[in-house]
């Protein structure tokens, strides 16, 4: 397997035969040094739904956030159920300018798995994702399910994550995958 | 602040293990739609989708799916959180797998659907019930519900259509459920 870094807008050249795949990897990054954010841009609008897988660890316990397409006006909103190893809860946030990725924060040795399935972000509706969380630190731990939105029609083209404060640690990995449907 | 942009170029097949079988798209009004003559060729199947049903209520409803459009024997269970509080519950003996909470009624706010991701491993075996795990949700900027659901088919028979519908009236235009298959070795 081929393996190099390349612009998004070129990705086409690289597929055999030009042909989508139902379930392709379109970009991907590993933090070689620490990094205050990872960028996702220029997203075709080729697939269905999107899916980020990201495995996280912060420079301090600070809290992965996540846009798309630069919008910080209040326009993010989520629903959550999580469970810390002691109990139950559940969660929201309203009309917030960022998207709290999970219900936690980042360790700093031990990563976290993140995975949001964003669904028609390219369609014409409000964009609706679900979000899991996952960490355990023996000892320390939580997962976390989340129903999100993001209130616009717009197609989504960039997806900006980001941490607060400090940043991802080196060793932070992020994938974007589109999926197509028939 | 540095900006990834990067990708992953591969000689990347076409097709793969995770393969597109069949979208349906409602165009409003329908009580049910259903994917039919799936091949029993994969390992597993997954549905994705949004849906919104076309009653002008606000809350939710759930979805009812019946693989091979049977009508018994069903039982289910259920993680939920709305927001306030996490609950759970469960049933036996329906009529259908029910997949709670997914489907926003047409009185809330415009443009929002509701999200599904529905799992089924082993779907064709002949001798094996079925076992269908579910992640759904819908937020809607001040409410909303997320949920973890599973239900069980007891029937051992392969699974060749899946009807869905939702739990109450119909869909709403622009419903749109994708199956895909995923193969094992």
């Amino acid at each position: 397997m081929l393996s190099k870094l390349v612009q998004l807008s070129h990705y086409t050249e690289l597929r055999e035969n030009n042909v989508a795949a139902t379930y392709e990897p379109i970009a991907a990054t590993t933090l070689g040094s620490a990094a205050s954010s990872i960028t996702f841009s220029s997203i075709a609008s080729t697939w269905t739904d999107l899916r980020l897988v990201l495995t996280a660890k912060g420079t301090s316990s600070n809290y992965p956030y996540m846009r798309f397409n630069s919008d910080s006006g209040s326009n993010y909103s989520l629903t959550r159920l999580q469970g810390d190893g002691s109990s139950a809860a559940s969660g929201r946030q309203s009309n917030q300018t960022e998207l709290f990725l999970i219900n936690g924060s980042l360790d700093t040795t031990i990563p976290g798995l993140i995975t949001v399935d964003i669904f028609s972000y390219a369609g014409s509706t409000y964009k609706t994702f679900l979000t899991t969380g996952s960490t355990d630190q023996n000892g320390v731990g939580y997962v976390v399910r989340i129903a999100g939105l993001w209130r616009s029609t717009s197609a989504i083209t960039s997806v900006y994550l980001y941490t607060s404060p400090d940043q991802f640690a080196a060793g932070t990995t992020a994938t974007l995958y589109g999926i197509k449907a028939a | 602040m540095p900006i990834i942009q990067g990708i992953i170029a591969s000689s990347y097949k076409a097709g793969g293990s995770f393969e597109s079988i069949a979208t349906l798209t409602a165009a409003g009004g329908e009580t049910s739609l259903t994917f039919s003559s799936i091949p029993s060729t994969y390992k597993a199947l997954q549905i994705r989708g949004i849906v919104r049903n076309t009653n002008a209520s606000t809350g939710w409803t759930g979805l009812k799916v019946q693989p091979n459009s049977a009508t018994s024997t069903y039982a289910d269970h259920r993680l939920s959180g709305n927001g306030t509080t996490a609950s759970a519950n469960g049933s036996t003996g329906r009529a259908f797998g029910l997949v709670d909470n997914s489907v926003p009624r047409d009185g809330n706010t415009a443009s929002v659907f509701g999200t599904v991701i529905i799992d089924v491993i082993d779907y064709a075996s002949t001798s094996k019930a079925k076992t269908f795990r579910n992640f759904t949700g819908v937020d809607i900027n001040g409410t909303g519900i997320v949920n973890l659901t599973s239900f069980l088919w007891t029937d051992t028979t392969a699974i060749s259509s899946i009807v869905l519908s939702p739990e109450t009236d119909a869909f709403k235009a622009g419903s749109t459920f994708a199956l895909y298959g995923i193969k094992g070795e």
